[in-house]
């Protein structure tokens, strides 16, 4: 069995008294994609930022495989380390794009700024793989020049992904990356995500209260309720033979989540 | 109150000046790096560069001699203003001429005779932040520049690039600072960018958003740019028609109601010192003669 890529011990997060997670652990191994699932409110938001280096946790450890240290905790390394990491080996996926683009920058722009922040500084390559991304969310070339604003929410999604996925990101956090856009949309998103995962071998967090999302994109899965993981497990194992009280009621739908 | 009743010694009190300086010391032991300071209230609004009017204050001595210019001439409105302001506040003596000078206040210019060792520069600076731009938040900026992720003033380049297929940035032009912070340079053209690589000392101070930085004399001051798209200074295709200089910024000026149009040094100074020496541009002749 290779190195995880991702090794998270016990951690706990607390908003005042009020637990956010709590004794959360597991393995992410490269080319894996693991779904958080669970109603609103369980955490799975709180978990995923904790992850990403956007909280900061009260107790615990998120190893993070580095290039060139091995295991490193992402919790307890510089700053200026962490947010080298975040724009380069990590890829965040906001619900709302407004959150993960800037408004005010084309399309181009958007995509080029992680390829100027590691230092390319060619502006027709940085154009060409700009362009060469948006084909591959299928945004055509002769928007390239378009500021966001001018997009429809589903475009708009996977800008974001595209902006996310251009410097060949090791670990994609998402959250809820299908939230917000009208059925139609959102079947069309996960089509282009699951064609990604499965072309670049992505490893990836998706934090979502969509069960169709993770049975279509989630090797494995983690429930949680009340901040707590209740149940964990392949993903086809989890959906279909649901061990817990609180998965049996989430897949049975009755839970309105 | 010195004994004459009148101001302290170029106006603002000892106190400030010692804040101002400590400042300064500090801008000039970090290069490019925005300094935090106390900006004082000035008898005169905002715009008119109440920056650089407390950065000269406090550098003046009465030895000083004054040279102020805004977009390189000594006789506008706002120049004639502040050189009078010191006049009245320190009775230091006044110049026009680059050469002759201690210190020169400015706006939107460098002079085009190289400064020498000794010299002091101050710039009034409107907007210190030249990431300000794309990134509002001023927590983030500052992280920015702290951990020197600059990726985003190239992102700013690129956009110019993308929308008017080359940088149209023409002032206020971002510059590199011995390879650590990005500065900006207030809004001079950029083609004064490369004069920043000098022998004197370069001071900007911005009043109304409170941030002083500064230039030791020889800091390498690198304009940025991309492998395909190098900076370049830019200058009009002419001669100046008064002095004949082919190596100074122009200012193009209407001279009648036909349409006709010439091309003249913006450094007012450096342009009457080339015609007393001698040379002469296409019009100068009639200008003479006028
Ligand atoms: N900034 C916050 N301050 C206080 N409580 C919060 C904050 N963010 C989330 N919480 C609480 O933490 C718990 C988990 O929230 P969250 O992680 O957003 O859940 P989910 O993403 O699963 O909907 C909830 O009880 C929520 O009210
Ligand atoms: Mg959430
Ligand atoms: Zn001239």
């Amino acid at each position: 069995m290779s190195t995880p890529l991702l090794q998270v011990r016990d951690l706990h997060k607390f908003y005042g008294d009020r637990l956010g997670c709590g004794d959360v652990n597991f393995d992410l191994y490269p080319g894996e994609v693991l779904g958080i699932v669970g109603e609103s409110g369980s955490g799975k938001s709180t978990l995923l930022n904790c992850l990403a280096g956007h909280l900061a946790p009260e107790r615990g450890q998120v190893l993070f495989d580095t290039r060139d240290q091995g295991l490193v905790d992402t919790l307890t390394m510089s700053e200026p380390r962490r947010r080298l990491l975040a724009r380069t080996d990590w890829a965040f996926v906001h619900q709302h794009a407004r959150d993960g683009l800037r408004m005010n920058v084309s399309a181009g722009g958007n995509v080029g700024e992680r390829l100027m922040a590691v230092g390319d500084r060619h502006y027709g390559n940085i154009r060409a793989q700009a362009i060469d991304w948006l084909d591959r969310v299928e945004i055509t070339a002769d928007r390239v020049d378009d500021r966001p604003s001018a997009f429809s929410g589903g475009m708009q999604q996977r800008l974001q992904i595209a902006r996310n996925l251009v410097t060949g990101p090791r670990l994609v956090f998402m959250d809820e990356p299908t939230g917000g856009l009208d059925v139609s949309v959102q079947a069309r998103l996960l089509d282009l995500l699951r064609g990604l995962v499965r072309e670049m071998g992505l490893s990836a967090i998706i934090v979502t209260h969509d069960l169709a999302v993770v049975r279509l994109l989630a090797d494995r899965l983690m429930v949680m309720k009340s901040g707590h993981v209740v149940e964990s497990g392949l993903t086809d194992q989890v959906l279909d033979d649901p061990q817990h009280a609180y998965t049996q009621l989430l897949v049975s739908s009755v839970l309105q989540v | 109150m010195t004994q004459s009743g009148q101001y302290n010694f170029a106006y603002l009190d000892e106190q400030t000046k010692r804040m101002i300086r400590r400042a300064l010391l500090k801008g000039l032991a970090i290069p490019g790096y925005q300094v935090p300071f106390a900006s004082r209230e000035m008898p005169m609004p905002y715009g008119w560069g109440t920056g650089g009017v407390q950065v000269t204050a406090a550098c003046l001595v009465p030895e000083d001699c004054l040279k102020v210019i805004d977009q390189g001439a000594d006789d506008t409105t706002n120049a004639v203003s502040i050189r009078k302001f010191f006049q009245r506040t320190a009775g230091v003596d006044v110049t026009e001429q680059t050469t002759a000078s201690t210190v020169i206040q400015t706006r939107h210019r460098i002079p085009e005779t190289p400064l020498r060792e000794g010299q002091i520069l101050v710039y009034q600076v409107p907007i210190p932040e030249p990431l300000r731009f794309i990134e509002p938040r001023e927590t983030e900026t500052r992280k920015m520049h702290a951990l020197a992720e600059y990726g985003l003033m190239h992102v700013k380049l690129y956009e110019d690039i993308a929308r008017h297929g080359a940088i149209s940035t023409a002032y206020a032009y971002p510059v590199s600072v011995e390879g650590r912070y990005v500065m900006d340079p207030s809004p001079i053209p950029k083609f004064d960018n490369p004069k920043m690589e000098m022998a004197g000392i370069q001071l900007f101070g911005a009043g109304r958003e409170q941030r002083i930085y500064a230039l030791p004399p020889y800091t390498r001051v690198v304009s940025l740019d991309f492998e395909d798209y190098p900076f370049d200074p830019m200058r009009a295709e002419h001669p100046c028609d008064m002095c004949g200089a082919e190596d100074t910024y122009l200012d193009e000026v209407i001279i009648d109601d036909a349409g006709g149009r010439m091309f003249v040094c913006s450094d007012t100074d450096h342009c009457t010192a080339r015609r007393a020496a001698g040379h002469r541009g296409r019009l100068a002749a009639t200008e003479d003669a006028a």
